[in-house]
């Protein structure tokens, strides 16, 4: 089954680049045969450059040539085109390319209505071109940020889109969430404004917020400079690490916190795209996850971090993997699960890990977390064999838990100090399609958000006593 | 008389291919320990019943796997072929590309109907290599959504496409703890569709089988497939040919309708339950006796008691003076009463065991005669490198409390509506839920008034 991943904006494009690298990485070293297999196909289409495209036999035998299955949307050049000239342009070819040139001025309405009314059509064509050589399309991934213009206003017009286009296949998207320190005035206004979209229109999403990554960074960095780790971490195994990759300089600061998120994408295709003795596949994600139709936020941690070169792990570090899972310092938004109330959660491990092990950090852990009511043993498990590069095992750990709630409450506050003063507010009206009304209808939708999760966090889910049964006459 | 089996979804195809594989390697093995008449004999009913001869001679299972999707199959047909002395059909498999998501609705409202003909064609096929078909086991999860959505839908076409013959739905009952978070949802779905179409469900537990890879095996890091092992160890030490009380020399030719006879009396009651000793690793089987009293009396204590292996049996609980009627008195807490046992005894000296405690009337209620509530298979022909083997397939109240629990869970999820947007989007409706709560309720307020 395939999973289609778009990257709409600047950000969501840099993500995608490392996505791209990461996964061709992750496939290069299990699959040393050089055959295009099933797992392959997921993200690849095997292309016959030589000839016309895709022949008869491509489907089995030797790779020829990698394509990604992707689109890639800019209303700017600047970091599309620099993917186009790096060392992934092959994997990419120009019909799965959406440019503009001016960008969206951190402007959502410009990404939203006037791009996205101007780009329609194209951007659907070429949707069906790439969906067509899929055998089964499954998913889609929106990769994108909220506090701009493309990725926020474009990005979330893309998102209806494929609910109108393709109703049947599920949209999981995953959102960069602007912090405090933003240096975009206005993106509390974007974000609000695409959180209704996401509200209405994703089956899931993974919000991300940029302190976290930075400091799983930072935290890395420390570990590896003090000396403690020293040589002895394997260099590909880091989170953070591009080592190993096609693009082996890390350029820009901004890799290490996006391979982090490519990582998260990664591990949440892997069971789908390798054995195990336990599949988790993308539909049974969204199915035990989802509770509530509005209630698909999850939040995401990735362990471990790192691995040390040494090869006997003995149980006790197994152990702490899924301890880490649950640590504030590991969610890759600023939240703590521990503290607050889990409506579902889902573990899947990758590599050397048995069903006694996942048991036996379940029945350790549970005592300590707080599980809504109707759902005391709400666990979702998965067992992938293969783990990702440079690890012998791994853990992704999604909670649909209701310490999302301090992210939305901050952003509600941050859009009304602007949106009381009609701060900025001239820049949107004047957009052909947009009106106070989508304002105030966004604030209301991120409101109601709030509202359920606090009614979640009042009553634990339920009356106190346990629904009577029905009786039966004997 | 031959079985066809269906395997649906990975837990199904994962365990029918270790239930193959023991079948085929205790056929092989050179530990009969009776007259080579006699081995030939076991083997030549084996291969008849789970197996068809490929011109190379290499036995050929009968089955259909079935799954949404193709990693586990595909996993599966190369296992079996790797092993060199029995293989699947290739043809007979269906599969698809994309799951059922763990959503029952998905694959009882959308795979079911879409994919039936199909896979049916491929169960016609299988069934018509049979000599004599005696029926049909299915082999299911009912926490996920194929095995159990799929698998309810399966059984159902079973019933109507072949009204005469016997079906035993083999389900696997998920880790309390969650394997899947709308479990209970699929399993009181499953369950109740399964008891109107199915002559009778036998039960195994994950969490049970677990103990008994941590406890009896000793394995430090089991895997589903030490747990699979052990369920397979333990369907093939009822399944391999017996010779029934009636039976005479040869060996049974009816093995589901036996089963049927003897252990479902009525209809309100088709929960069977599996317990099995002795099971010890391998490694240790050389330096162990047992003696057949010894067996027997912790097989009657496991099954009065519920215990789950013969470790930690709880020897203080006794059933009730016989004559006591099951109303008036207290029932002594825990006793575990049965509608009717089987004993299947296999190795050394077998026709010299008694089995007169089983036929206790403080183990039954009142309206059976334990003279027909208690039956006995037998046959000389070691299984699986034990010397000597004991199962017990037992109706009784085993599965009471799991039963409940997942029923009670289930309700309590309910009452919330968490989740029943993702079953009402394929075609279910709160109203198949309820129908289903009823049927269940009635099967566990059955079960308890024994």
């Amino acid at each position: 089954a395939v999973s289609l991943p778009f990257a709409v904006g600047q950000c969501g494009n840099q993500v995608g680049c490392r996505f791209w690298d990461l996964a061709l990485r992750e496939h290069a070293a299990v699959n040393k045969k050089g055959v295009y297999d099933e797992a392959l196909s997921s993200f690849f289409r095997n292309v016959d450059t030589r000839g016309d495209g895709d022949g008869p036999g491509i489907y089995t035998g030797k790779i020829c040539s990698l394509k990604a299955r992707a689109l890639l949307i800019d209303m700017e050049e600047g970091v599309v085109n620099g993917i186009l000239q790096g060392p992934l342009r092959d994997v990419f070819d120009s019909k799965q390319l959406i440019t503009d040139v001016s960008g969206s001025g951190n402007n959502w309405a410009v990404g939203h209505k006037l791009y996205g009314y101007q780009y329609r059509e194209n951007i659907v064509e070429k949707l069906r071109r790439t969906a067509e050589h899929c055998d089964c399309l499954q998913c889609f991934f929106i990769i994108h940020s909220m506090g701009g213009g493309t990725g926020s206003g474009l990005g979330t017009f893309v998102l209806n889109l494929l609910e109108d286009e393709f109703p049947e296949v599920y949209r999981f998207v995953t959102s960069v969430y602007p912090s405090g320190e933003d240096d975009v005035i206005t993106s509390p206004y974007n974000s609000v404004l695409a959180m209704k979209e996401l509200n209405e229109h994703a089956d899931c999403v993974l919000p991300v917020e940029n302190e976290s990554l930075f400091d799983i960074v930072n935290k890395i960095n420390q570990m590896i400079n003090s000396g403690k780790l020293g040589s002895t971490v394997k260099q590909n195994s880091l989170v953070t690490s591009s080592a190993g990759t096609v693009k082996t300089l890390q350029e820009k600061p901004f890799d290490a916190m996006n391979n982090i998120v490519a990582n998260l994408l990664l591990n949440l295709t892997s069971s789908a795209r390798f054995e195990g003795s336990l599949n988790m596949d993308l539909n049974e994600i969204s199915m035990n996850l989802v509770p509530f139709p509005r209630l698909h936020y999850l939040v995401s941690s990735l362990t471990p971090l790192y691995t040390l070169a040494d090869v006997n792990v003995p149980s006790r570090r197994l152990d702490q993997m899924f301890s880490d899972a649950f640590s504030r310092d590991h969610q890759l938004i600023q939240a703590d699960p521990k503290h607050s109330l889990y409506l579902a959660c889902a573990l899947l491990v990758r590599g050397n890990v048995q069903v006694s092990d996942l048991r036996r950090n379940i029945e350790r852990l549970k005592p300590s977390l707080h599980f809504v009511s109707w759902n005391q043993e709400g666990w979702k498990t998965g067992l992938c064999s293969v783990p990702p590069v440079g690890h012998s095992h791994s853990l992704l750990a999604l909670a649909n838990n209701t310490c999302v709630k301090p992210t939305f409450i901050e952003l509600k506050e941050r859009f009304m100090k602007l949106y009381k003063k009609k701060a900025h507010l001239h820049h949107y009206l004047q957009i052909d399609g947009m009106e106070q009304s989508c304002f105030s209808e966004a604030v209301s939708s991120l409101s109601d958000l709030i509202e359920d999760y606090n009614e979640l966090d009042a009553t634990k889910g339920g009356p106190r006593t346990d629904p009577s049964r029905l009786k039966i006459a004997l | 008389m031959s079985i066809v089996t269906v395997q649906l979804g990975q837990c199904g195809n994962q365990i029918g291919h270790e239930v193959f594989h023991t079948l085929c390697s205790d056929i092989r093995g050179t530990h009969g320990l009776c007259s080579r008449k006699e081995n030939q004999s076991y083997q030549d009913a084996c291969k008849e019943r789970f197996f068809w001869e490929e011109e190379s001679g290499v036995p050929v299972a009968r089955a259909v796997l079935v799954d949404m999707e193709p990693k586990v199959i595909s996993q599966t047909l190369s296992m079996a072929a790797r092993s060199g002395c029995w293989k699947y059909n290739n043809q007979s498999h269906f599969c698809q590309k994309q799951g059922s998501g763990n959503n029952w609705a998905n694959g009882y409202s959308v795979h079911g109907p879409r994919h039936k003909e199909s896979i049916m064609n491929l169960v016609q096929k299988e069934a018509e290599k049979c000599d004599r078909l005696g029926g049909f086991v299915t082999i299911m999860s009912v926490a996920g959504g194929t095995g159990s959505g799929l698998g309810a839908f399966v059984t159902q076409c079973l019933r109507d496409a072949f009204p005469a013959s016997f079906i035993l739905n083999h389900v696997i009952w998920p880790y309390g703890t969650g394997e899947v978070i709308v479990q209970n949802y699929n399993c009181v779905l499953t369950l109740s569709r399964l008891y109107r179409s199915a002559d009778a469900l036998l039960v195994h537990e994950n969490d049970v089988v677990h103990k008994i890879c941590a406890q009896l095996m000793n394995i430090k890091h089991i895997s589903f497939r030490d747990v699979n092992q052990v369920i397979a160890h333990q369907l093939g030490s009822v399944f391999q040919p017996t010779h029934t009380a009636e039976g005479g020399p040869n060996y049974s030719r009816n093995p589901l309708g036996d089963l049927m006879e003897t252990l479902v009396p009525h209809p309100e009651f088709k929960m069977l339950g599996l317990r099995n000793i002795p099971h010890i690793p391998e490694s240790s089987l050389p330096y162990s006796t047992f003696s057949w009293p010894g067996l027997i009396k912790h097989l009657r204590q496991m099954l009065i008691a519920n215990a789950q292996m013969e470790e930690g049996i709880d020897w203080q609980v006794r059933p009730p003076p016989a004559g006591s009627s099951s109303r008036s008195t207290r029932k002594p807490l825990h006793f575990n009463a049965s509608v009717a046992n089987l004993v299947i005894l296999r190795g050394k000296d077998v026709h010299s065991v008694d089995l007169g405690s089983f036929q206790d009337p403080s183990l039954y209620p009142s309206w059976l005669n334990p003279q027909d509530a208690l039956n006995a298979w037998r046959t000389p022909r070691a299984f699986n490198k034990y010397e000597k083997s004991a199962s017990l397939v037992s109706n009784s109240q085993f599965l009471l409390k799991p039963l409940d629990s997942a029923v009670g869970k289930a309700w309590n999820m309910f009452a919330s509506k968490a989740y029943i947007h993702q079953y009402t989007k394929f075609g279910i409706e709160e109203e198949d839920f309820l129908d289903s709560f009823t049927t269940l309720e009635q099967v566990i307020s059955s079960y308890t008034s024994l």
